[in-house]
């Protein structure tokens, strides 16, 4: 199983290059792959009807205890089937719908890659690694729907799946780890096979809300489904693939592969109920605006994908048998509807179905292709479609006011297909846009293909009993379920409902070109409810990510450091105050001579005189005073290198000052301000010097650690036969610092040099030179 | 002393604070200087400073006679002092060329002189816009 994911990977690098190669004929060579994955999980069938399941691990992160573990079972087979068998048409298709496109060799890579992590999503048994496959199908899904990223709505639409899949994918990320916390294991058959451990558990209710925000995000349920309509900015081959019958049914994968585990609650029913229900209600009411086919199909699909989660949360064996019948029944009449609405903007040149009439004859294959896959979608028999819905039916017999909606949905079900399968082709005049010509066999061969095999498996539903729909059952349910799967149950209650919704179908059918203007007169262009919020939410997430970078990172040098200075001093202070760091600090200053007094005031006079200065000779003179004050300071307490130093960096800054002061305008220093901004620079300013001055003060009253100055001290002379151990301590032990030292002035002086010449060349091209020669700041004193 | 040094070194940097946050570049420039004195003197009070007992090996003896004042802070502020330098002298000669090009020295001014590269322009037909 590992093998079949890792090769659709594998062909998926492969293919740039192979389709250049083969050109128009690519998508049925490549088709081959599909194809063959079909055939190999086929090969699973008798085992699954035996009740086996097949287990494969191999071991991935052993330290974090990950391990790739697969599972085929009924549930599995199910979806990989489907995955595999509506990938091979598709890649058929797509090689004849994408003709003669610049980036087709694009595209058959992230078709490819998406095949693969869909597949690594149903296959796997761990839940770490559905989410990174889980993951690889948002990514490639992004990429697919923008595939035609020179437009912006195409992009606006990945963006937005992304947005909203991966914000589900990352709640479903928590809830796995709550369920891998709770039961010890990320192996989901083991997981699941414990309802009472999880329920039990007081992280259940939150586990569920997680893993169900992913799964219905992913499944595009109300209050997400505005995503999925969108999503048909993708490329017809795409829209079949993804957003009908595969990605968007992931969702789906996973509740019915944690019903076992997580399902039976109220919390579990009423979520999903309410879920399914609403998306069942908003797609049929919104579908009634639509008249682009590919947009009215994605309700459709909203309808299908409600309907399933529904049975889902009601959980009950009848329940769970619709489910999976209806789940593979939609698979095989949605694919070919939505690759038959994409023949025929291919070969028409419009998705308006009220532009279209009369195509059955330019495209009589196509046709019965539509008309096969729609009566399975319209839910009339003999279709596979029809026992799906009947089924459906009847597991929502004890839930009434779901099986209502289920049954107005399945209604506007109706209509959607005779809008999209039915009107466009029938009639005796043709009217299209462009000069129509019949669809290449590329295009019919997928869709007809599959939607026989509805066709098939609706005279005989038995055929996918043993092998498919009682393990899947099985699968979701947690224990073997038997029963047999008929096309014509008899004159039941469910029997009555579909006549029923057959009545209210074609009584909107006749309403429509009267309903839909004026429906869309009325809420055309209405933006309410999610769709306004999704709008809303990206629009105040980018406000607040500008005014924050505008007031973090100013352009403003002044405002940007005051922002630094004052972050920096209330959070070094409120952890040291709250760290108790300043505590007990004696605060008696204690002179032993007086002279050492006058030279402190003599500073703090000097920093006062600075930063109040008008006049620039005065504030450079106040800063010598500071510095030589320092450099005092020094020579008292026994540093003779760094006082000597100190006075000669002291001289030359006054000297630089000097000559960059010249060619500056005169003028006072201390323009005119608003005394807010005074004042607060000000507090900043104190609060941090207090700052400073209370963490030195608490650093100097613990004791000293001396044992690397005792090491110096013992072996400044004997190892490295120097005196002054300060200078050994430099140009020995700490040596490649002090050349690291040099290096940094090196490159300021070349620095300082270059802009000095650069200012020169100026001025000499504007006036005649000042000959002003600009001294070389270069060279360490030390 | 380590007390009233400490009270010294608040002084300084509360003064280098201000001047830093100031909209003339001089006055920034200025409150660098002192920050960078500041901030030495910082380290060589942490070293806990003692009087008149340079860190010297007498001669005849292999180690210091007694206790001397702290190599360690010492030899860090030396290369502390003469970076601070290497800066303060850039930013000054940065400081004149600035105003070479822009014409002032206030913040606010250079923000607004100095103007962000436009937007492109995104069209939406996949060319960008000049």
């Amino acid at each position: 199983m590992l093998t079949s994911v890792l090769l659709a990977f594998a062909v998926a690098l492969a293919a740039p290059s192979l389709a250049a190669r083969l050109g128009a004929r690519a998508g049925w060579v490549l088709a081959i792959l599909p194809a063959g994955l079909t055939a190999y999980y086929a090969s699973f069938l008798p085992r699954l009807a035996a009740g086996e399941v097949v287990d494969q691990r191999v071991a991935w992160v052993p330290q974090l205890g990950v391990e790739l573990a697969f599972r085929m079972d009924g549930l599995a087979a199910v979806f990989a089937l489907m995955i595999a068998g509506i990938g091979t048409a598709v890649t058929i298709y797509a090689g004849g719908y994408l003709a003669g496109d610049r980036q087709l060799p694009r595209f058959y890579p992230l078709l490819f890659s998406f095949m693969a992590a869909m597949l690594g999503v149903v296959l796997t048994d761990d839940l770490i690694t559905l989410f990174v496959f889980w993951e690889l199908t948002s990514l490639t899904s992004y990429f697919l729907i923008g595939y035609k990223h020179e437009y912006e709505d195409s992009r606006a639409s990945a963006l937005q799946a992304l947005l909203v899949t991966g914000t589900g994918a990352l709640a479903m990320l928590g809830g796995f780890l709550l369920l891998g916390q709770i039961a010890g294991t990320y192996r989901i058959s083991t997981i699941v096979a414990d309802p009472a451990l999880l329920q039990a558990s007081p992280w259940y209710v939150a586990a569920v809300l997680l893993v169900a925000a992913g799964a219905l995000t992913k499944s595009a349920q109300w209050p997400f489904h505005f995503w999925l309509p969108n999503a048909m900015a993708a490329p017809t081959p795409v829209s079949a693939y993804l957003h009908s019958a595969t990605m968007v049914k992931a969702g789906v994968y996973l509740l019915a592969r944690m019903a076992p585990g997580l399902g039976g609650t109220p919390l579990w029913f009423g979520l999903l109920a309410l879920a399914g229900g609403a998306t069942i209600l908003a797609a049929a009411a919104l579908a009634l605006l639509q008249r682009d086919s590919k947009r009215l199909l994605a309700y459709s699909t909203l309808i299908a994908l409600g309907t399933l989660v529904l049975l889902i949360g009601v959980g009950t064996p009848e329940a769970i048998k619709a489910m999976v019948v209806f789940l593979f029944a939609h698979s095989l009449y949605k694919a070919p509807l939505f690759m038959v609405a994409g023949a025929v903007d291919h070969e028409a040149g419009t998705r308006d179905v009220t532009r279209l009439r009369g195509l059955g004859r330019a495209m009589p294959v196509t046709w019965a292709a539509a008309l096969l896959a729609g009566i399975s979608a319209a839910g009339l028999p003999p279709m596979l479609g029809f026992v799906g819905k009947e089924l459906a039916y009847e597991g929502l017999f004890e839930t009434p006011w779901l099986l209502a909606a289920l049954i107005a949905a399945s209604a506007v079900m109706l209509l959607i297909v005779v809008l999209v399968a039915w009107r466009p082709f029938a009639g005796r005049t043709l009217q299209v846009p462009r000069a129509v010509h019949g669809a290449p066999p590329s295009l019919w061969v997928g869709p007809l293909a599959i939607a026989l095999l509805g066709t098939l498996f609706g005279f005989a539903p038995a055929l996918l009993q043993d092998g498919l729909m009682r393990p899947a059952a099985a699968a979701v349910l947690g224990s073997p379920y038997a029963f047999d799967l008929y096309l014509w149950h008899g004159l039941t209650l469910a029997l009555g409902l579909s006549v029923l919704t057959v009545v209210i179908g074609f009584g909107l059918v006749l309403a429509w070109p009267r309903l839909h203007p004026a429906l869309v007169a009325r809420f055309g262009e209405v933006r309410v409810g999610p769709v306004a919020a999704y709008a809303g939410l990206l629009k105040g997430l980018v406000a607040v990510a500008t005014a924050q970078t505008r007031f973090l990172q100013s352009d403003d040098l002044r405002h940007h450091l005051t922002v630094i200075v004052a972050f920096a001093v209330a959070l070094t202070g409120t952890v040291g105050i709250a760290s108790g760091a300043f505590a007990g600090l004696a605060l008696a200053p204690v002179f032993e001579y007086a002279y050492e007094a006058v030279l402190l005031a003599v500073i703090v006079v000097g920093v006062a005189s600075a930063v109040r200065a008008h006049s620039r000779m005065v504030a450079i003179t106040s800063l010598g005073v500071v510095g030589l004050g320092i450099a005092l300071l020094f020579v008292l307490f026994a540093a003779p290198d760094l006082a000597i130093t100190q006075f000669l960096v002291e001289t030359l800054v006054v000297i630089i000052a000097a000559l960059v002061l010249v060619r500056l305008p005169s003028g006072t220093l201390r323009a005119p301000d608003n005394g807010g901004v005074r004042r607060l620079a000000g507090t900043i300013a104190v609060l941090g010097g207090a700052l400073f001055a209370g963490l030195l003060m608490a650093v100097t009253s613990y004791p000293l650690d001396r044992t690397l100055t005792a090491f110096y001290e013992a072996a400044s002379y004997p190892e490295a036969n120097g005196r002054n151990i300060v200078n050994v301590v430099l140009v020995d032990f700490r040596g490649i610092d002090t050349l690291g030292e040099i290096t940094v002035l090196a490159v300021a002086a070349t620095g300082v040099f270059a802009l000095l010449r650069r200012a020169r060349a100026k001025r000499a091209d504007a006036t005649t030179g000042s000959g002003n020669a600009a001294a070389d700041q270069g060279g360490p004193p030390s | 002393m380590e007390v009233v040094l400490a009270l010294v070194v608040g002084v300084i940097i509360a003064g280098a604070l201000y001047l830093v946050m100031q909209r003339n570049l001089l006055r920034f420039v200025f409150g660098l200087i002192l920050l960078s004195g500041g901030v030495n003197l910082l380290l060589f009070t942490a070293g806990r400073p003692i009087r008149g007992a340079p860190p010297l090996v007498p001669y005849g003896l292999s180690e210091p006679a007694g206790a001397v004042a702290n190599a360690l802070p010492q030899a860090l502020i030396l290369t502390a002092i003469v970076i601070g330098f290497g800066l303060t002298a850039f930013a000054l000669v940065l400081l004149l060329r600035a105003y070479e090009r822009l014409g002032t020295l206030s913040t606010d001014e250079l923000t607004a002189r100095v103007a962000e590269p436009r937007p492109i322009a995104d069209r939406g037909d996949g060319e960008v816009a000049p």
